[in-house]
């Protein structure tokens, strides 16, 4: 059973099409991992089928970061 | 990149262009769903299809509930796959003069004809956005561009699913996904029979062609932007109208 981390960076390699090891928590998603607006959507969108969960809106402009994305997973068990 | 196989979903489908929609579409090799807002109209086009050898199937759908859009999307993609085509061809009119025109009558055109296109692409565009590929042709009208007496609503609409066309086109082109409309001029369907004789009469010397077109003619055009063939085609509005609205 892999861990809420790496399940995150799994879904950003694929989402950005980034490889795993370019991946730390402090990467931003957009100046680190070269996203745009709609990778970071569907970034949360794929967040959100992952851990069956809905992130609204206001909460998902939050999360900019690899640690944030996994901050808010884990507060939102 | 052929659409064989693909699933598509052509909204207001029992009749008229959208039927001959998803036949084009079903000769091409997709998944044709074709929805219908009765239950009898979503058996007519599960009946039509296979008749003519076509795969897919009628559902009900209601375009002016963001429920009833996300159920059947939902229902769509676990029966036969997401679609990823896209023919949001739904639509009404409740023509009147402006000076007439009751609110609910601009209400219902707008939401039929426009919020539906909004819904039906929001719920459909994940999984494009998922698998690198997509279309969505909207069916606007000559009316867009020319505007028709006692049509302030529909032509709004209309209008509205064209910036809507291309706003969206530069949204998900990187996701390999093309939006476009085709406008109709006059066709011989259900909505332009309505018209009075006399009205039919004027339109037909404002045609170069001099006659209505055909479903099946806005069908052709429809496959063409769905197809493999328009993939460098996005943001467009292609005109399907005997000549009658040339700029």
């Amino acid at each position: 059973m892999s861990t809420i981390e790496e399940r995150v960076k799994k879904i950003v390699s694929e989402q950005l099409g980034v490889k795993d090891e370019e991946i730390t928590n402090a990467s931003s998603f957009v100046d680190d991992l070269g996203a745009d607006s709609l990778d970071t959507v569907e970034l949360v969108m794929a967040l959100e089928e992952e851990f069956e969960t809905e992130i609204p809106d206001e909460e998902a402009e939050k999360i900019t970061t690899v640690q944030e994305a996994i901050d808010y997973v884990v507060s939102h068990q | 990149m052929s659409i064989e196989g693909k699933v598509a979903l052509v909204t207001g489908a029992s009749r008229g262009i959208g039927r001959a929609t998803a036949y084009a579409l079903g000769k091409m090799g997709a998944i044709v769903v074709g929805t219908a807002t009765s239950e009898s109209g979503a058996e007519n086009i599960s009946q039509g299809l296979a008749e003519e050898g076509y795969k897919g199937k009628g559902y009900v759908l209601n375009v002016t509930s963001q429920d009833s859009v996300d159920s059947v999307v939902k229902a769509i993609t676990e029966e036969f796959g997401a679609p990823l085509i896209v023919i949001n061809n739904a639509g009404i009119t409740k023509d009147n003069l402006l000076m007439r025109m009751k609110e609910d009558e601009w209400d219902s055109v707008i939401d039929t004809n426009l919020k539906s296109v909004y819904r039906v692409s929001k719920a459909t565009i994940r999984g494009m956005t998922k698998a690198r590929w997509g279309r969505i042709v909207n069916i606007s009208s000559v009316v867009a561009t020319m505007g028709n007496m006692g049509q302030s609503n529909y032509a709004a609409a209309k209008a509205g699913l064209e910036g809507f066309t291309r706003a969206m086109a530069r949204e998900v082109a990187s996701r390999n996904i093309t939006v476009n409309a085709v406008a109709p001029g006059f066709i011989a369907t259900d909505m332009t029979h309505a018209l009075p004789e006399e009205q039919h009469n004027m339109l037909l010397t404002q045609i170069p062609l001099a006659r209505l077109g055909q479903p099946e003619e806005i069908a052709n055009a429809v496959a063409f932007l769905a197809s493999e063939g328009a993939s460098y085609i996005s943001g467009e509005t292609l005109q399907v109208n005997g000549g009658m609205n040339m700029r």
